[in-house]
């Protein structure tokens, strides 16, 4: 057994990257970076990993030597947030189609103008279509566990995807939390070295990346859907593992305190937290409110999401973005979409709430289920509200 | 019988559509990009080899006469080589025509 630790959660992520043994990292430092790439830069720095550091000018670069490094075969990390993930933007495509496992951990962070660094999940939903994995953290121990983990799944032959590991900027990133530390036998136990099946090789020369005309790009795209679609069920296997190495078990949707419950909240990210005391103290009044918490964005859980809706009345989905004109929060706009073939679908209300990091409190959970029936009554066509909002 | 490009399907593809086979560019026909096709008067060719070296593509090659004449099979139109000519061999003409 390992042990447990107080640490800030940008430097557990760091370490956790160190535990899994990465052969490079390539990252910009400059705002809106977090101390994630700088303790890997001090890691390296100081002969604690055998790794290749690469600091580059810009996200944009920083995405692309990773695309470089993983088509290697060397297992590769790099960290970002905010602005930074939106700069990597077209690469983060390329890193998926191309079918490479990179691991990033990734600050949720608002996005300008007007200028904000603060926590929320903006940046995270504009890169909803890219095509990785996404899973998003709730506290410290899971950013550190799901930073180790996600080189099992990105590595596994069968998935291949690269993978972000999201966490709430400031929230998660700047605070110091107990963490359980595994030994480090445990993780190389956990994630042995692996060898990419198609690596760049002078020996046994690949292009990767080619130019694909009308008549195979569909072909492709299909090839690649279908790739993420199966890897929902590698990601629970390994998961699983992980469970039975680490004690702690993950899986795509969260359920708390949701037996009978009338109401559910679902959140994603570190609302989780507020929003389970939230709900004790409900259920402590009597109130017949739970709460579900998504953490796998991508492949997004269909059957997992209906499954554990099962048959609640009010549901209620609290967004830390906004689509401009459109469906509101958009985890809300994807979970109403999930339960509209259901024959008893709950009424399925959201809120936009937090943006820029501003705080959500107990009271304010607690103020979100006196509102939703409020809301859900009035037929409107998008049943959302930007809430708290000062009128 | 290896299938055509055209009729591969999507399980027919490597993982993230990497090509195992060097230099397969060259199987791939850009000449059906062209709308213009270069046409010469070798009589005033002084075999300078410019017009290879200028052609975007690097299709152009010697001919058995050591003219130098571009490959229609990649060769996509562009007319580089007949505005670069010094003694203005060559002609671009409508493919139509």
């Amino acid at each position: 057994m390992g042990k447990r630790v107080g640490i800030e959660v940008s430097l557990a992520i760091a370490e956790a990257a160190k535990m899994a043994d990465v052969d490079v990292i390539a990252a910009y430092p400059i705002t809106p970076q977090t101390h994630i790439v700088e303790h890997m830069a001090e890691i390296v720095a100081n002969g604690d990993l055998d790794a290749e550091y690469i600091p580059v000018e810009s996200e944009h670069s920083a995405m692309s030597a990773c695309l470089g490094s993983s088509a290697t075969g060397a297992r590769t990390f790099t960290a970002t947030a905010g602005q930074g993930l939106e700069l990597m933007h077209e690469v983060l495509y390329v890193a998926s189609a191309m079918r490479l496992p990179i691991v990033m951990a990734v600050a949720n962070r608002a996005l300008s103008s007007p200028l904000n660094v603060w926590g929320d999940q903006s940046d995270l939903m504009a890169v909803r279509d890219v095509g990785w994995i996404q899973i998003i953290c709730e506290n410290g121990q899971e950013a550190f566990d799901h930073t180790i983990c996600s080189f099992r799944i990105a590595e596994d032959n069968r998935v291949l995807l690269p993978v972000m590991v999201h966490c709430d900027g400031f929230y998660l990133t700047h605070v110091v939390e107990p963490i359980e530390f595994p030994t480090q036998e445990e993780v190389t136990n956990f994630i042995p070295k692996f060898k990419y099946p198609l690596p760049l090789d002078t020996s046994k020369p690949v292009s990767m990346g080619c130019f694909a005309p009308t008549f195979i790009y569909t072909e492709a795209k299909k090839a690649q859907e279908v790739n993420i679609l199966n890897s929902k069920k590698i990601i629970q296997e390994h998961w699983d593992a992980f469970g039975k190495a680490f004690g702690r078990y993950y899986h795509p949707v969260e359920s708390y305190r949701t037996e009978g419950a009338k109401t559910l909240l679902l959140t994603l990210g570190s609302f989780g937290e507020t929003a389970m005391t939230a709900v004790d103290k409900m259920r402590d009044e009597g109130k017949s409110v739970g709460l579900l918490k998504l953490r796998l964005w991508r492949p997004f859980p269909y059957q997992e999401l209906r499954k554990a809706v099962g048959n609640a009345e009010n549901l209620i989905v609290v967004d830390r973005a906004l689509s401009f004109g459109g469906c509101g929060g958009p985890a809300y706009s994807e979970v109403r979409s999930a339960l509209y073939s259901e024959k008893n679908h709950p009424k399925v209300v959201g809120f936009v709430a937090g943006l820029g990091g501003r705080d959500i409190t107990v009271t304010e959970f607690e103020n979100m289920v006196k509102r939703a029936p409020q809301i859900a009554n009035t037929g409107a066509e998008n049943e959302y509200e930007m809430f708290g909002v000062r009128e | 019988m290896k299938k055509l490009e055209n009729e591969l399907t999507w399980k027919d593809l490597e993982i993230g559509c990497i090509v195992t086979e060097p230099g397969s560019t060259r199987e791939y026909r850009t000449g059906d990009w062209r709308s213009q096709r270069p046409t010469y008067d070798f009589k005033k060719c002084i075999k300078c080899g410019l017009c290879s070296i200028y052609c975007p593509e690097g299709c152009i090659g010697q001919n058995a006469e050591g003219y130098f004449q571009s490959n229609l099979f990649w060769c996509k139109g562009c007319g580089i080589c007949s505005k670069e000519c010094p003694t203005k061999v060559i002609s671009m003409v409508n493919e139509e025509a």
